[in-house]
């Protein structure tokens, strides 16, 4: 039997971390083909002051483009997209991304649940939701709003995180599809990287 | 908590262009969404019907719901190097040419902006070369930008972005503690005027030259961040400037060939074309 449900109808992955989630970030970044075919879209707590070197440090091991999106800019397969400093990011319908500056939602800006519970509404089941280490509870409720919505939940395992809170906030919510370790989440990605090249 | 359908919006845009004469047909979809839930979790309301109900009753609450529709979340110099980008090249680079300055603070919100800029020309000697419009949709909080009262705990980022602007003295300067709050010198802003004004609907009212308008279209779709655009162009003298979001975007309107980029970073444009 397959470690994996997997599938070729997703178009976005959502990624949420914080502290601690910098490391498995770059591990899952350096993994993935250039070619990967879903585009990927990272919400990383970061310093709002801050807005230069996110980019760089993400993309020196990555094969992939890692940008920070302009608002309404158009969403394409081939691009990791992270949630610029003091914005929040959302997917929406019509394949394109907005930000916004509205309040913080869980202390945060860029917010977690604002990126999941976007994906969620503008892609339906065809969004696999990634949450990693960190020491807050967003992303849970967003975690909700995907598999509200059937698509696919994934948090890192929290005995293997360094910071386990937010991924045991998304445990206590709602129902999780795969507790992986990052390894196991490369797997994972690779593995439907290859269901897409069949 | 039910999704709220794009039917409903529609139905609710509807009804407020027609009872009130506000235009939300082009927002947004996503952030709008957010704020109507917002509302309806605030009111506690289940739906977006017991919200046009409510609205249809009560003609005093669409002031409230537009305070709570738009977003009026801000900081006192908010990205620093904006503001020393500013300081340095755009401020003196108008007053080469010019005696007066003219500014206009495009969604003024609860005046941040304002306040930051009238401390940053007070500091560069200019002050009182400067005529400033600010302008935004929401009354109340043109109300509250007039008052220039602000709770004490916000200070700190303000502060802090002072300090990394870094400005001749302390953010402290400028206002003064009573109770919780902090309570900016109105002295600082006798040369500001404030008027409520519709970007959406509103038409062009005067010419300046210098145009604040930072994430306010962030909040519209890119046909109305397009119409606006033209507004903001017609209200812009021959090479003044207009300054928009860190992260918005001119490159998809229709006449973005009618400004050059002067600043990429700080997203400063120029208008080189009538």
């Amino acid at each position: 039997m397959p470690k994996f449900e997997l599938s070729t109808k997703y178009k976005a992955i959502v990624i949420g971390g914080s502290a601690g989630s910098f490391q498995p970030i770059t591990q899952i970044l350096a993994a993935l083909p250039k070619e990967f075919p879903v585009p990927l879209f990272l919400c990383l707590h970061r310093l709002k002051h801050v807005r230069h070197g996110f980019v760089e440090a993400l993309s020196i091991k990555s094969n992939k483009d890692v940008i920070e999106p302009a608002d309404k800019e158009s969403i394409r397969k081939d691009k990791v997209y992270l949630a610029p400093a003091n914005y929040h990011m959302a997917l929406e319908l019509g394949h394109f991304i907005s930000l916004s500056t509205e309040e913080l939602i869980n202390n945060s800006r860029p917010s977690i649940d604002i990126t999941f519970e976007s994906a969620a509404y503008a892609y339906r089941d065809k969004v696999i939701g990634i949450l990693l280490s960190g020491a807050n509870k967003d992303g849970a409720a967003g975690m909700e709003a995907i598999h509200a919505k059937n698509g696919m939940t994934i948090v890192q395992d929290p005995s293997k995180s360094v910071i386990n809170a937010m991924p045991n906030a998304a445990l206590a919510r709602t129902k999780v599809d795969y507790i992986l370790s990052v390894e196991e989440i490369i797997e994972f990605l690779l593995e439907l990287d290859k269901k897409y090249r069949i | 908590m039910g999704d709220i359908e794009i039917t409903e919006l529609r139905k609710l845009t509807e009804f407020i262009k027609q009872e009130f004469d506000y235009d939300f047909k082009n927002y947004a979809m996503s952030s709008f969404r957010r704020r109507i839930q917002r509302v309806l979790d605030l009111y506690k309301m289940d739906s977006v019907d017991e919200l046009i109900r409510l609205l249809a009753k009560q003609e005093f609450f669409f002031e409230e719901f537009i305070s709570e529709v738009t977003v009026n979340v801000t900081e006192m110099f908010r990205d620093p190097t904006f503001w020393r980008v500013l300081r340095e090249h755009i401020i003196p680079n108008i007053l080469l040419n010019h005696n007066k300055i003219s500014i206009w603070h495009a969604g003024c919100s609860s005046g941040e902006e304002i306040i930051s800029m009238m401390i940053m020309l007070d500091e560069m000697g200019v002050a009182d070369k400067a005529k400033i419009v600010a302008t935004d949709v929401d009354k109340a909080i043109i109300e509250r930008a007039k008052k220039a009262t602000y709770p004490l705990k916000n200070m700190e980022v303000n502060r802090k972005n002072y300090l990394r602007y870094q400005g001749k003295y302390t953010l402290e300067r400028y206002y003064k503690e009573s109770g919780s709050e902090a309570i900016i010198n109105p002295s600082l802003l006798e040369n500001v005027s404030y008027r409520k004004h519709d970007l959406v609907q509103g038409s062009v009212f005067s010419k300046f030259d210098l145009v604040l308008c930072r994430n306010v279209m962030i909040y519209f779709n890119q046909t109305l961040q397009n119409d606006v655009l033209h507004k903001l162009h017609e209200s812009l003298f021959k090479y003044g400037y207009l300054v928009i979001g860190s992260k918005e975007s001119l490159i998809w309107c229709d006449i973005a060939h009618k400004f050059i980029v002067v600043n990429n970073e700080e997203k400063i444009y120029k208008k080189i074309k009538d």
